[in-house]
C-alpha cells in the first residue's frame, strides 16, 4: 500500500497475540494468586478508552482540551443517577452515558472551538470545573461524598474484565478507522495547517466539533464503565487533576500515535501500582518519567517503539 | 467584451481609525488574467483577504458570478469557485507533496466526509493528485516531504493546492515572492499554461511578470483603485505614473 504520513497503521496481525495475551490474564493472575491485578488491568482498559478519546482531539486534532475528565464524570454520573432511579440495564445506561457526554461535548465544543491556544485550554478547563461544582451541588446524589451504585453489572471481576477487553478492542478498532478515514485526514490536516485547510474548502470548525463530540461520547463510555466497576461515582472523577492525568497519559504514550493513549494509560497506571507499593512519593518517579519523555521522546513511548521497529 | 465574473463594488475595510480599503471598485472578466498592482502598503493583501472570504469587509459588496459573497465565509467562497493562494507559503510541510494535493482535493469534496472508509486507498483522489502534480511541474517530487522542497517548488505547490480546490477564479497573492529569475520564469510559464482553464486575479510586485501575463491591470493606491485598463493604458496613465514615481514601475516602463 502507498505510504502516507496521514495513514496510521495499527498493530496489524500483532493485535491478535496481544488480544490473546490480555484475554489470558485473569486465569493467569488467579493461578499466581494475584487476583487483585485483574481490577488493575480493568482500570487500564477503561483509561485506555478515555485517554485514546483525548488523543483523538489532542494528538490528531491539535485541540489541547484540559477538561476531558468532565465527560468521563458525566458518563459515570449518568449511570449512577439512572441506577439510583432503578434503571440498572447496561444496555440503556451505557448508551445514555455516551449520549449525555456527547451533548455536553457539543455544548462545550461549540463555544470553546471558537478560541485557540491558551484560551482554548482555559475555557475547556472552566467548563469542566463548572460541571465539577454542579455534581457537588447535587445533594440528592451524594454531593461531595459521591453516589454509591446499588447493583453491579457483572458480579465476577474476570467476566467484567473480558467485557471491558472486548469493548476496548472495538473502540480502538473504530478509532483506527476514524483516524484513517477522509474525516480523520481533514482533522489531521486542520492540526497541521488550519489556514490552508479552510482555504481549500474544508469546514475546519465542523470537523473539529464532530471530533470533539466523538471524543466526549467515548470518554462518557469510559466513565460509565468505571462507575460500574467501582460501584461508586464521585465528584473527584470530574476534577481538573483527572483531566491532567489523562493528558499525561497521552503525552507519555505518544500524542498523535494510534495507541498512544492506551500505552500511556497502561504505563502510568501500572507504574502507579508498582511504585505506590514502595514509596508514598511515587509521583516523583512519575514526574521524572514525564520529564524524560518530553525531553527525549516528544512522540512518546509509542514513538520510541515505532522508531525501534523501523531501525 | 465578456461579462464581469467578479465585481468588487465600493469595498471598505477599516482597522480602527485606519481605512485600509477605501471604496475600492473593479471587475475581473471571465477568462482573463487580471493583475492588481500598487505600491507597498496600498492594501493589496487586505483586499485579497476580503475577496477570498478570510476577512469581512465593513462596507461595499463582492459579487461573484451574480452571487453576493460579501459576508460569506471562506468555505462558501471556495464552493463558489473563488480560491486563493498565499504570499507566505502555506502548505502541509510534514506531508509528502502528493499527500498535500490529495488532502486538498479531498477537502473540496462536497458532503460529510466518511468516518470509516480508508482514505489512503482512494485511488480516484490519488490519480487526480498525480495529474495535478504534472500540471504544476512537480511530477518528480511526489514522494518528497513538502517542507524540504526548494523555495520555488514550494511556491509551485502553493499554486497546486489552490488548483486542487477547483477554482473558477484563482486569487494569486504574489506567487513570485522571493523567487530568483529562473524560478520566476517557471512560474510565469505555469500561470500561462493555466489561463485556458481558469481566470486569475494576480497580485504581484514583479512588474516584468505582470506586464507579460496580464490582460488587464488595476492599480491600487491607498486603498482605492485609481485606474483599471489594458497594460498599455496603465503604462500611460498619469496617476499611476505619479504613484509609482521612483518605484519599481520605472524600470518596467
Amino acid at each position: 500500500m502507498r505510504k502516507s504520513l496521514l495513514h496510521h497503521r495499527g498493530l496489524g496481525l500483532w493485535a491478535l497475540p496481544l488480544l490473546a495475551l490480555l484475554a489470558a490474564m485473569p486465569p493467569l493472575l488467579m493461578a499466581l494468586g494475584m487476583e487483585f491485578y485483574i481490577s488493575v488491568l480493568s482500570r487500564v482498559l477503561i483509561f485506555a478508552i478515555a485517554a485514546s478519546s483525548l488523543n483523538l482531539i489532542l494528538g490528531f486534532g491539535g485541540m489541547v482540551s484540559f477538561g476531558h475528565a468532565a465527560f468521563v464524570g458525566l458518563g459515570a454520573y449518568t449511570v449512577g443517577i439512572l441506577m439510583d432511579a432503578g434503571i440498572t440495564s447496561a444496555w440503556i445506561a451505557w448508551p445514555a452515558a455516551m449520549l449525555v457526554s456527547a451533548l455536553a461535548a457539543a455544548l462545550i465544543g461549540s463555544v470553546s472551538l471558537r478560541t485557540r491556544g491558551v484560551y482554548f485550554i482555559m475555557i475547556t478547563l472552566a467548563f469542566a470545573q463548572m460541571f465539577y461544582y454542579l455534581v457537588i451541588s447535587l445533594k440528592a446524589y451524594g454531593g461531595e461524598d459521591g453516589l454509591p451504585l446499588p447493583a453491579r453489572i457483572l458480579k465476577d471481576d474476570a467476566q467484567y474484565y473480558w467485557l471491558l477487553l472486548a469493548i476496548t478492542a472495538a473502540v480502538m478498532f473504530a478509532l483506527q478507522r476514524l483516524i484513517n478515514s477522509p474525516f480523520g485526514r481533514l482533522l489531521q490536516g486542520s492540526k497541521e495547517n488550519e489556514q490552508r485547510m479552510s482555504a481549500v474548502g474544508a469546514s475546519v470548525f465542523a470537523v473539529q466539533w464532530q471530533a470533539f463530540i466523538i471524543a466526549g461520547a467515548l470518554a462518557g463510555l469510559a466513565g460509565a464503565l468505571l462507575a460500574n466497576m467501582n460501584g461508586l461515582v464521585t465528584p473527584h472523577m470530574l476534577h481538573w487533576s483527572q483531566s491532567g492525568q489523562l493528558m499525561v497519559m497521552v503525552i507519555i504514550g505518544g500524542a498523535g500515535g494510534l495507541y498512544g493513549g492506551a500505552l500511556g494509560a497502561g504505563v502510568l497506571l501500572l507504574l502507579e501500582e508498582v511504585l505506590a507499593g514502595y514509596t508514598l512519593h511515587w509521583q516523583m518517579a512519575l514526574g521524572l518519567l514525564l520529564l524524560a519523555v518530553v525531553l527525549f521522546a516528544p512522540q512518546g513511548l509509542g514513538g520510541l517503539l515505532k522508531r525501534a521497529r523501523h531501525e | 467584451m465578456s461579462e464581469a465574473m467578479l465585481k468588487v463594488d465600493k469595498l471598505v475595510k477599516r482597522f480602527a481609525a485606519l481605512t485600509v480599503t477605501d471604496e475600492a471598485s473593479f471587475e475581473v472578466r471571465a477568462g482573463e488574467i487580471h493583475a492588481l498592482i500598487g505600491p507597498n502598503g496600498a492594501g493589496k493583501t487586505t483586499l485579497i483577504h476580503q475577496i477570498s472570504g478570510e476577512l469581512k469587509p465593513d462596507g461595499g459588496r463582492i459579487l461573484f458570478e451574480g452571487q453576493d459573497l460579501t459576508h460569506a465565509g471562506m468555505p462558501a467562497h471556495v464552493r463558489a469557485g473563488l480560491v486563493r493562494s498565499y504570499q507566505i507559503t502555506s502548505i502541509f510541510k510534514r506531508y509528502s507533496v502528493l499527500d498535500n494535493l490529495a488532502l486538498a482535493l479531498q477537502a473540496r469534496r462536497p458532503g460529510q466526509a466518511s468516518w470509516w472508509r480508508k482514505a489512503v486507498a482512494d485511488e480516484a483522489i490519488y490519480a487526480e493528485a498525480e495529474a495535478l502534480l504534472a500540471t504544476i511541474g512537480l511530477q518528480a517530487r511526489g514522494s518528497q516531504t513538502a517542507g524540504r522542497l526548494a523555495h520555488g517548488e514550494q511556491r509551485q505547490l502553493e499554486v497546486g493546492l489552490a488548483l486542487a480546490a477547483k477554482p473558477r477564479l484563482l486569487l494569486l497573492d504574489e506567487p513570485m515572492a522571493g523567487m530568483g529569475p529562473d524560478e520566476s520564469e517557471r512560474m510565469v510559464e505555469l500561470l500561462r499554461s493555466l489561463r485556458q482553464d481558469v481566470t486569475m486575479l494576480l497580485v504581484e510586485h514583479d512588474m516584468d511578470a505582470v506586464f507579460r501575463l496580464a490582460d488587464r491591470i488595476s492599480t491600487l493606491v491607498n486603498g482605492r483603485i485609481i485606474a483599471s485598463g489594458t497594460p498599455q493604458q496603465i503604462r500611460e496613465h498619469p496617476e499611476v505614473i505619479k504613484a509609482y514615481l521612483g518605484d519599481e514601475m520605472e524600470s518596467a516602463l
